[in-house]
């Protein structure tokens, strides 16, 4: 982070400019935010009128509601373990392409697919794909019998839902990792690989360091992405279930929200969520970013 | 009724919300045109909630109305599910951009009927001269949409019940010609078809409709206090007395032992599917849902629909009302209030309500057209043969306070809490004591929050 500073010297223009944009961001964000905070301190019926103030009631019974911790921890493994198999996956993709292995054309082409399905259409397929009963895995519970149920485990059901919210992160990954890796001057590895360096130590001690403040963006991203944009496919995959297995936090705000009518505890738990996400994001700036070289 | 992956209807509620709006749009804006030329229709708009083929059965009532006469006009637009027909009908309602009419699923009448946002079905008729007769309706279709006094206030629709489906052939080869009347006897039959060989007697999911709501009906237990909540806001559930600790502890132990299976979308075949293809020998669904088993059977199935079995001991009563009704929303100007009584009135001609059954699994609502379809043979059709069951199970009884309906607030929350601890009975993390009583420990916390939203107000 330098200390420079470009400044205009004509400001109404530059409010101008940016008009819209604040425009935007108040009326889909600011505003729904604000309703948001003054429903979670009222008891909001479904049509309308007379509200109450109720205080601290909403969150205290988000908060002392064991299943609401539990959809915490579910979130936060499901979050983590998404993150770390997308970007995992789609950088050993990007290395290849980069690397212009057979075909790379072709790959560089198709990797970007998953990310233009739409998460219900993901959900649905992995549903079928990953069914016990009839799905192609089911070959899996021939061989051994009761290996592989999501509809009856949490853990499988847990696993279901996180490759294929990976399986769709992979693609807008891929695509950044790409670009990250093809802006390194070719000199560089060129040069290391003329003092002697194989593939793997070049990748370790120059591309992947290079890669840093990509790798930094995608983890904010990735995070952010898992914890608020993945109901989408509990919904179509699981419902949340088995056994509340796979209720994450942000299908919990959709189906006490909208399935239930029930606005303020939504409006609760959606705060909750997002100072979690808010906080997560600062503390990926405060302390990590000081590890990140911007070239 | 609930949505998405459920066993009724089978392609009710999925998400083609987008497509449907589009055309929807499409089709607005086509009648826009087409009306501006000639003398203007009055307009009216009427909300849907269900979707695919039965979301274009409603498309094709509503252009019946408007080809039928030549003064209204009901523009028509499904909403892509029940839940969010309500749901869109509450943000438009909030921003005074609601439809005259809206279909809302039995689920959500508690909400309406607390809403301050409707125009009561009485009063409405009476305002505008509407020919209704509302003793015409079957009183258990009455019953589930009428207030504790028994005034109704939304129109009933599309209506079903609950059956047994059963493979005749199955039970042929354990020479039976008779569907199970009791539980004791179905639970003898499971045993033999086990023995005989078949790997899944029984079909079951978690949804209540069936296991919980229809069977405490239909034994005449309750399954919240206070007339199942029509007596006020303060009803509790009690589900974790009487019979249906009991039945859930049979269904674990027939699952256990290998007679009876879990079948939904999540294991790969949904009760609906798992029967249709022959894979299960029985379940329990929605009588809509006789046609698609005849649309999607295998080849060659043979299969028959029977009233849900009654455990020894006890008295069989009616069946509940599954489906939804109409309801008028309030503020909307004089024009359109009378278009849309004409559109009631039109759908509730016999000529209409005898149509429903053809196009889809539902029943007739009103007595007149059933007895009219019994008297021409609608019943004796092979594609129609045992849709009488769910009205003899409907009709069973006259409605007790266990039996009328079930009008508890947030519903839907309390079906799924029930269905989530079913799901832990049924994969053995909780014991059948442990379970329900969370899922009423819950459930109770919800009804106290839905009170506590609603103060002030009361349950017609």
């Amino acid at each position: 982070m330098t200390g420079k500073r470009v400044t205009f010297s004509n400001t109404w223009l530059a409010a101008l400019l940016i008009a819209p944009q604040l425009v935007l961001v108040f009326t889909f964000f600011y505003w729904p935010a604000g309703e948001a905070l003054y429903w979670s301190f009222t008891l909001e019926p479904p049509f309308g009128g007379e509200n109450q103030w109720v205080g601290w009631q909403n969150f205290k019974t988000v908060f002392e509601d064991p299943l609401y911790w539990n959809s915490v921890r579910i979130s936060v493994v499901f979050a983590l373990s998404s993150t770390v198999l997308a970007m995992g996956i789609a950088l050993v993709l990007a290395v290849f392409v980069d690397r212009r292995l057979p075909g790379y054309q072709a790959y560089r082409f198709m990797y970007f697919w998953p990310y233009a399905v739409a998460a219900p259409a993901v959900g649905l397929a992995f549903r079928f794909i990953f069914a016990p009963d009839a799905g192609f895995v089911s070959a899996l519970n021939q061989w051994y019998p009761g290996i592989w149920n999501p509809a009856r485990d949490g853990v499988d059901a847990v696993i279901l839902i996180t490759l294929a919210n990976a399986w769709s992160m992979v693609a807008y990954n891929f695509i950044f990792f790409l670009a990250g890796l093809q802006s390194i001057p070719r000199t560089l590895t060129e040069a290391a690989a003329m003092d002697g360096s194989g593939v793997l130590r070049r990748m370790a001690d120059i591309q992947f360091p290079l890669l840093a403040p990509t790798f930094f963006f995608l983890v904010v991203i990735n995070l952010t992405d898992s914890f608020v944009n993945s109901f989408g496919i509990v919904d179509i995959t699981t419902a949340g279930g088995p056994a509340r297995a796979t209720d994450l936090m942000v299908y919990k705000i959709y189906s006490d929200g909208f399935k239930g009518k029930d606005y303020s505890l939504a409006a609760a738990q959606s705060l909750v969520l997002m100072l979690l996400v808010v906080s997560l994001t600062f503390i990926q700036f405060r302390f990590v970013e000081r590890r990140v070289h911007y070239t | 009724m609930r949505v998405a992956g459920q066993t009724r209807p089978a392609n009710e509620g999925h998400p083609m919300a987008r497509n449907r709006l589009s055309i929807a749009a499409l089709a607005l804006a086509a009648t826009i045109g087409a009306a501006q030329a000639q003398t203007p229709r009055v307009k009216f708009e009427y909300w849907y909630g269900l979707t695919g083929q039965l979301g274009e059965v409603m498309a094709e009532h509503c252009k019946r109305f408007n080809e039928s006469q030549p003064k209204f006009e009901a523009v028509c637009v499904g909403q892509g599910g029940y839940d969010r027909a309500e749901q869109n009908t509450i943000a438009a309602f909030r921003a005074r951009q609601h439809p005259t009419i809206v279909q809302i699923y039995d689920a959500g009448t508690v909400n309406f009927m607390l809403s301050q946002a409707t125009y009561n079905a009485v009063q409405f008729a009476k305002d505008f001269k509407m020919k209704i007769d509302w003793n015409d309706y079957f009183p258990g279709i009455r019953s589930y949409y009428a207030t504790s006094k028994g005034e109704m206030w939304s129109f009933p629709y599309n209506s079903s019940s609950a059956v047994m489906y059963w493979n005749r052939a199955e039970w042929a080869k354990i020479g039976r010609t008779t569907p199970p009347a009791t539980w004791e006897q179905f639970e003898r039959d499971m045993r033999a078809l086990k023995a005989a060989g078949h790997s899944c007697a029984y079909a079951f999911d978690f949804d209540t409709w069936q296991s919980m709501e229809q069977l405490s009906a239909i034994h005449n237990q309750p399954v919240a206090t206070l007339g199942n909540g029509y007596e006020g806001l303060g009803a509790e559930l009690v589900i974790n007395q009487g019979l249906f600790p009991r039945h859930v502890a049979n269904l674990k132990t027939w699952q256990d032992e290998g007679l009876a299976r879990v079948q939904t979308a999540q294991t790969g075949k949904t009760i609906v599917q798992a029967f249709a293809d022959g894979t299960c020998a029985s379940m329990l669904s929605s009588i809509a849902n006789h046609g698609v088993v005849g649309d999607t059977g295998r080849p060659g199935l043979e299969w028959d629909v029977a009233m849900i079995p009654v455990y020894e001991g006890f008295s069989r009563h009616n069946s509940l009302v599954g489906g939804a009704s109409l309801w008028v929303m309030a503020n909307k100007s004089k024009e359109e209030y009378e278009a849309a009584a004409a559109f009631l009135d039109f759908v509730l001609t016999p000529a209409e309500v005898k149509w429903m059954p053809n196009v889809t699994g539902y029943i007739p609502i009103t007595v007149p057209a059933f007895n009219q379809m019994r008297d021409e043979g609608f019943y004796a059709q092979p594609k129609f043969k045992g849709r009488e069951v769910a009205m003899q199970s409907l009709t069973f009884t006259p409605p007790t306070k266990n039996t009328s309906g079930i009008r508890l607030g947030n519903f839907t929350s309390i079906r799924s809490e029930v269905r989530s601890e079913l799901e832990a009975i049924m994969n053995g993390q909780k014991t059948v004591e442990v379970g329900l009583n969370d899922a009423v420990a819950r459930s109770n916390h919800i009804l106290r929050r839905f009170e506590q939203t609603f103060r002030g107000r009361t349950l017609p």
